[in-house]
């Protein structure tokens, strides 16, 4: 029985209620799911029928001891995966860094991708360069696959004179054009419909583009999702639709996103060939998303995928995910953690040891702390300098209209 | 600031004029756009094959094939997002929202997303929709299909905001407003489609022999940002836009006193210049606009006309707006700015 259908039933109408609550055990049902379980379809024939079954399994290539296995293997090269595992702890130890930051008054606020390190990381190597990516603001990874400056992210997050976007976005909501990443936005879900848009025009003036775009399980309640999901499904454009099921928004779980467990069987309706992924396996994810795209540029259309996964840190360094779930909660989630995953996959082939990962960690950690000390010397959110008053009225549109010139000149800066 | 008969005489030799009605224009200026332009894109309701169902997209994917003029879903905030894509990747989508009543699903996109997207990303990316919608009353519409809702979003920074009024600002503001690199909301007074409308329901002409009604087949634009001289007079200054341009005109003539009679064409931004210009001559303005008062652009240019004009100003600036109230279906013609209620609030600004 699901969780759903364990609610309590007050007159009339159901109320959900999380499953478990701080004070009380993590009831996380174990995985049965084994990489053999899912064939692969042929992505440039593929219908919405032939992936019932992925929709409500799930596609893994690891298992719980780190083998690979299965069709969805995409069978990387050992480089391949030391550069995934390498992204993926650049990420959590700039995350790390930028926290510490936050609490001491350096960033005005910080989301981390804690326990969704994969899911940025695998999906973007798996992508082409050109691919355009419009993530939530918790895809940053993608760019440091798409080789953004670290320096460069920092300055965004401080908001100093170098901030690409001049001091106008919060933390965290970078924009990285020449990576083909598009501007993250806060009103959670418009992203989704948009990409499909994206996508149709790569389409029409035929580029050989896909788009991917992520929206959580909690905004997969707004309007836009279904837009997005209806009009992939009457336009087919080559776009990848991935709803990161990590359980929670902010408070919020998931039983109130849906009244079904199950976020990837929504697409099936809409004949949408859907699967639902282990979102901590790096190479599932990989794979998946080479499959995706390879089925969007034969001009197949659309995939969409849930990436089952969970949110191990806080929404925001505003939140404090102890009030409202188990504080260990993290630590039972039959996914485990992807790093770990990868890592211990790596080290059981030969291709990695933990004294490798070490040194890892530390180049990294020290890579962080060079990269934050060359930001600040453009400037912090706290002391400045920051970018010049006169910003705010700059590109509200191409040209400055004359009742905004006059409230700049009104201002005086 | 006019683009009186004169000036619009200065034109090419061999430029084909053609009289047409407000339909007909927007329909050639979208011909055009598409025949010029390989990244102009039309899609919404009923746009595709049918043509629309006020015909303003008539032929247009005989024309052109079903890529480039296309029906949507019934989802206007999937319509806006999928605009704002396809902005952002290279091409320039010109939407139909079939009317303004239901553009609110689609406001999250346009106001959060489209208005801030070249300043959110720093200039890195923007996306030049154009937003067609029929908007106003006068069509026995109810409060669903006769909304004007310029001013939810004009209050909107990042984008441009415009109502044409008349055959020939409708194809040139159109063009105008698909060739800006900013997100444009363009709204069209049905009222006016088939005729300019001068507030009698018993006597609604056509546009033929209209001044207005003689168009280029060709390419030109009507500035954004600039007003047009309808009328041109010293004791007061009516300032207008929509269908209500008409219906003021009328009250103008009825009223016996010489106006000023100023099309504003565009709201967002607007031609602060004209309007002080014409205000501080006349030393009189009134303000006529059928969407409610409260919030309406009219209390926005009374307070800039205050600020500019104050010394010059004989009398309190007039506001004749639609009421504060939903918009009636039987009772229209009491919601709507009547000639005579133009009529009566000029006559007021000229009391001693």
């Amino acid at each position: 029985m699901s969780e759903g259908q364990q609610d309590e039933r007050t007159d009339g109408f159901t109320v959900p209620e999380a499953p478990c609550r701080p004070g009380e055990r993590s009831n996380f049902e174990p995985w049965d799911y084994h990489p053999e379980d899912l064939k692969k379809p042929n992505p440039n024939t593929c219908t919405f029928e032939d992936t019932i079954e992925h929709a409500s399994g799930l596609v893994r290539v690891l298992d719980d001891e780190g083998v690979a296995s299965g069709e969805w293997d995409p069978k990387l090269s050992a480089e391949d995966l030391r550069l995934g595992l390498e992204h993926m702890c650049r990420l959590r130890i700039f995350d790390d860094r930028m926290m510490k930051m936050q609490r001491t008054g350096k960033l005005s606020f910080y989301m981390r991708s804690l326990g969704e390190e994969a899911i940025a990381i695998a999906q973007t190597m798996a992508l082409e360069e050109q691919d355009w990516l419009f993530p939530t603001y918790r895809q940053p990874g993608c760019q440091f696959v798409r080789g953004r400056s670290m320096v460069s992210m920092i300055n965004h997050c401080i908001g100093n004179v170098e901030d690409n976007v001049k001091g106008r976005q919060m933390p965290v909501h970078y924009t990285y054009r020449d990576g083909h990443y598009i501007s993250v936005s806060s009103p959670v879900g418009t992203q989704f419909p948009q990409a499909v848009g994206v996508a149709m025009a790569s389409a029409y003036k035929g580029d050989d583009q896909v788009t991917i775009t992520w929206i959580g399980d909690g905004a997969s309640a707004e309007g836009d999702y279904h837009y997005a999901v209806n009009f992939a499904s009457v336009f087919k454009p080559p776009v990848i639709l991935c709803v990161v099921n990590n359980q929670w928004a902010i408070s919020t779980h998931r039983n109130f996103a849906s009244g079904i467990e199950n976020f990837a069987a929504r697409g099936i309706p809409y004949g949408i060939p859907s699967f639902r992924v282990d979102g901590n396996d790096f190479l599932a994810l990989y794979s998946i998303t080479k499959w995706a795209r390879e089925r969007a540029a034969s001009g197949m259309g659309a995939t969409h995928i849930e990436i089952l996964t969970y949110r191990t840190g806080a929404h925001s360094s505003s939140d404090d995910p102890s009030r409202y779930r188990p504080a260990d909660d993290h630590e039972y989630w039959p996914g485990g953690d992807p790093i770990e995953r990868l890592k211990t996959h790596l080290i059981s082939i030969g291709e990695w040891s933990e004294e490798q990962h070490l040194d890892l960690e530390q180049k990294l950690d020290e890579e962080v702390v060079a990269a934050y000390k060359e930001a600040v010397t453009h400037g912090d959110l706290a002391n400045g300098p920051w970018p010049p008053a006169s910003t705010i009225f700059t590109e509200v549109y191409e040209e400055i209209p004359w009742h905004i010139q006059e409230q700049r000149e009104e201002l005086g800066k | 600031m006019a683009y009186s008969r004169a000036k619009r005489g200065v034109r090419k030799v061999g430029v084909m004029m053609v009289e047409m009605n407000m339909i007909q224009s927007l329909n050639s200026a979208l011909d055009n756009m598409l025949e010029s332009d390989d990244n102009v894109l039309i899609f919404g309701e009923d746009v595709g094959y049918f043509g629309g169902v006020f015909r303003v997209t008539d032929g247009l994917q005989e024309k052109y094939g079903k890529k480039r003029v296309f029906d949507s879903p019934l989802s206007e905030g999937g319509i806006a997002a999928i605009a704002f894509g396809m902005g952002l990747n290279g091409l320039r989508p010109v939407m139909e929202i079939q009317f303004a009543d239901y553009i609110f699903p689609a406001y999250d996109q346009i106001v959060n997303e489209m208005a801030k997207l070249r300043h959110r990303s720093g200039g890195e990316f923007s996306t030049p929709v154009t937003i067609r919608t029929p908007a106003g009353g006068g069509i026995k519409g109810g409060h669903h299909h006769s909304q004007s809702p310029e001013s939810q979003f004009t209050h909107t920074p990042g984008i441009k905001v415009l109502y044409c009024s008349n055959p020939y600002n409708a194809k040139g503001l159109l063009i105008s407003a698909i060739e800006c690199n900013d997100p444009v909301v363009f709204f069209e007074p049905k009222r006016c489609y088939r005729g300019p409308f001068y507030g009698d329901p018993h006597n609604v002409p056509t546009w033929k022999g209209h001044q207005y009604s003689d168009v280029p087949e060709e390419h030109y634009t009507v500035p954004i940002g600039q007003a047009n001289l309808v009328m041109e007079g010293d004791e007061c200054t009516v300032i207008a836009w929509g269908a209500m341009v008409h219906v003021a005109e009328q009250g103008i003539r009825d009223s016996g006193i010489s106006c000023d009679l100023i099309d504003l064409q565009s709201l967002v931004p607007w031609d602060r210049e004209a309007v002080v210009n014409s205000v501080k001559k006349t030393g009189r303005c009134v303000i006529v606009h059928e969407a409610p008062k409260t919030s309406g652009f009219g209390a926005e240019m009374s307070a800039s006309i205050q600020e500019r004009c104050f010394y010059h100003l004989e009398n309190p600036i007039e506001r004749v707006t639609g009421w504060d109230t939903p918009f009636p279906h039987s009772t229209e013609w009491d919601y709507l700015p009547s000639p005579d209620r133009i009529s009566e609030a000029i006559k007021r600004t000229q009391e001693d």
